[in-house]
């Protein structure tokens, strides 16, 4: 659907996005994940052909969008960071605009319009300035321009800022809606939105693609082995032998508890392994009782947190 | 392109700007109407219509400053941009909009002569002349102050250097006074100006190779030139100025005269201006 070859930006001296590549399958969603100023944005302006990229290439349906601008830039609705509106006009008028641009044919342009403001339930305010709405609303208007004409890719940058927590779950909900007909494209810097919407999270940093799966798979990745936190009575030593003992134990670290006679103790395990009915039984046969067991999931934001600070790290060497 | 068109129209026509320009135009032709036409009688509306073409100076830049200005700094270029519209037709109905806004003020001024009719003989083939001339001068000043706005983010900014541009073209006939029409003073300042484009190209592609040896090339075609004919110079930089003469063009309208250069020369100066402009769209891009 769309395919990302190479993609560099340069600001001067400063290098936005460096050497960016990946595809995009139809009938997804897809996350851009990325601390601020990551070229999240830059890369989405450049996808959507309104900057031009130093090198690299970007092509939508086969078509590339500096050379057939017009047929690429067709396949897609746009939603920039801050949505492109014009004050002086009503949301109706806005729309019909925009259904204008995009060439929709007269006769489907009306009912089309009436469709997508009710998907976005901006119905009420059509006859409204834009000047005049809240910016909840504006950012619906923006969606709602994005969605009109059903491209077959459409690309939100940040489409949930400055929304209330309510307005966000029915925009994530419609979000996850479009998947049926379109491929959706959206960046975010909110580590919740990308697990709870997106169906494929690529991580940015400092314009480097850092990883790029599933969310799910993100986290086994970044667990690499499972960890589990105990608070244990007993002998530290028996408790270290016994543990060890269980079969896909990898390593054990185990810490006096301040002000209590429990041990502080955290495993790690294989991947993929649930030992917590090993470790109970084996405890219990020993008479060292478990005052606590927590099984760790690492979840989306500490492997965020990793991946974009490990490159801090390589980037300060 | 007909969406733009229609959506600029509208701002103009719901916003005060539109009827400022408009205001402006008319109160200015009726003040020196009066003056001319009612009090001393004067039976040639030109003359009305070349009086007055300083109008320009101050409603082009009111009306062509937020054209592109605006949409940069609200960032909707971006929606204009990522649509399935090309740059050249987003220009164009931008400009198309521009005429027809002051089209509207040209239409009245056509029954002026109609009304003067009835009182006398009046030549009607001059008189609409002027007011051909006199469109097509407005025409190509609005195409430079779109120009200027895609140029800046700011209105303000896009005002006053249109303003100052077309101030300047107004004046070039004084201008080029200033300069000396010999030969030699010629000579040395076209070599001054290859010196100086070659510094804007350095500053442009950070190559000193490539500038230098433009400056080389243009000082020793020039100096060449000068050995052969010196007086291949004589009024050279009148000549040159006097491409900038916008309203300078427009005398021979208002003496009446169907000028088949004059309409060239505003065609070409609004087709090089909406040319320039799409490119530094385009070229806004790549940065």
């Amino acid at each position: 659907m769309i395919e990302v070859k190479n993609l560099v930006k340069k600001y001067g001296d400063h290098t936005a996005v460096d050497h960016l590549s990946f595809q995009i399958e139809k009938g997804k969603i897809y996350g851009f994940l990325g601390p601020n100023g990551a070229g999240k944005s830059t890369t989405m302006n450049m996808i959507t052909g309104y900057i031009a990229s130093t090198e690299g290439t970007v092509s939508i349906d086969g078509h590339d969008i500096l050379e057939e601008p017009e047929k690429a830039k067709k396949c897609i609705g746009y939603l920039p960071e801050q949505p492109p509106l014009y004050f002086d006009m009503t949301v109706l008028e806005y729309m019909k605009f925009a259904a204008d641009l995009k060439k929709i044919p007269k006769d489907k342009k009306k009912s089309m319009i009436e469709e997508v403001m009710d998907m976005v339930k901006i119905t009420d305010m059509k006859n409204r300035l834009i000047k005049n709405l809240s910016k909840g609303y504006r950012q619906r208007v923006g969606l709602a321009q994005a969605i009109l004409g059903y491209p077959e890719v459409i690309i939100l940058d940040e489409p949930t800022v400055g929304l209330d927590p309510k307005q966000i779950i029915e925009i994530r909900d419609l979000i996850k809606s479009l998947k049926q007909k379109h491929t959706v494209i959206l960046s975010s810097h909110i580590l919740s939105e990308v697990s709870a919407v997106c169906d494929y999270v690529l991580i940015i940093s400092h314009g480097k693609l850092v990883a790029s799966d599933t969310p799910d798979n993100l986290s086994r990745l970044a667990a690499g082995a499972n960890n589990i936190n105990l608070l244990v009575k007993g002998e530290k030593d028996i408790i270290r032998q016994h543990l060890l003992g269980i079969p896909g134990v990898k390593d054990i670290t185990i810490d006096k508890k301040a002000g209590t006679e429990g041990w502080n103790i955290t495993v790690s395990t294989e991947e993929n392994i649930d030992i917590r009915e090993d470790v109970f039984y084996k405890m219990a046969e020993n008479h060292c009782p478990i005052l606590e067991m927590q099984s760790r999931k690492v979840s989306l934001e500490e492997i965020f947190l990793e991946l974009t600070e490990e490159e801090n790290y390589d980037s300060s060497l | 392109m007909t969406a733009v068109y229609k959506r600029e129209l509208r701002s103009y026509l719901t916003s005060m700007t539109g009827y400022l320009f408009i205001f402006f135009i008319l109160l200015l032709t009726g003040i020196y109407f009066s003056a001319y036409q009612l009090d001393i009688a004067y039976p040639k509306f030109e003359y009305t219509l070349s009086a007055m073409t300083f109008v320009f100076l101050i409603c082009v830049p009111i009306l062509t400053m937020r054209t592109l200005a605006e949409e940069r700094k609200q960032k909707t270029d971006q929606l204009l941009l990522t649509s399935p519209v090309s740059v050249g037709k987003i220009i164009m109905g931008k400009y198309l909009a521009l005429v027809t806004v002051f089209a509207v003020p040209m239409a009245i001024i056509c029954f002026y002569p109609l009304v003067m009719s009835k009182f006398g003989d009046i030549s009607f083939g001059t008189a609409y002349t002027a007011v051909l001339g006199f469109f097509l001068l407005g025409c190509a000043n609005l195409a430079i102050g779109v120009f200027i706005s895609s140029l800046t983010e700011s209105q303000v900014i896009a005002a006053v250097l249109t303003f100052v541009l077309l101030f300047a073209f107004f004046m070039m006939n004084g201008i080029s006074s200033f300069f000396s029409e010999g030969s030699l003073s010629t000579c040395i300042t076209f070599g001054l100006l290859i010196l100086a484009v070659s510094i804007i190209i350095y500053s442009m592609i950070k190559n000193f190779v490539i500038s230098a040896l433009v400056c080389v090339i243009g000082e020793v075609i020039l100096a060449a030139v000068y050995m052969i004919n010196s007086s291949f110079f004589a009024g050279g930089i009148q000549k040159v100025l006097q491409i900038f003469n916008l309203s300078g063009h427009f005398d021979n309208f208002a003496n009446g005269i169907f000028d088949i250069n004059g309409i060239v020369y505003y065609l070409s100066v609004i087709a090089v201006c909406v040319f320039l402009t799409v490119q530094s769209i385009v070229k806004r891009r790549w940065n």
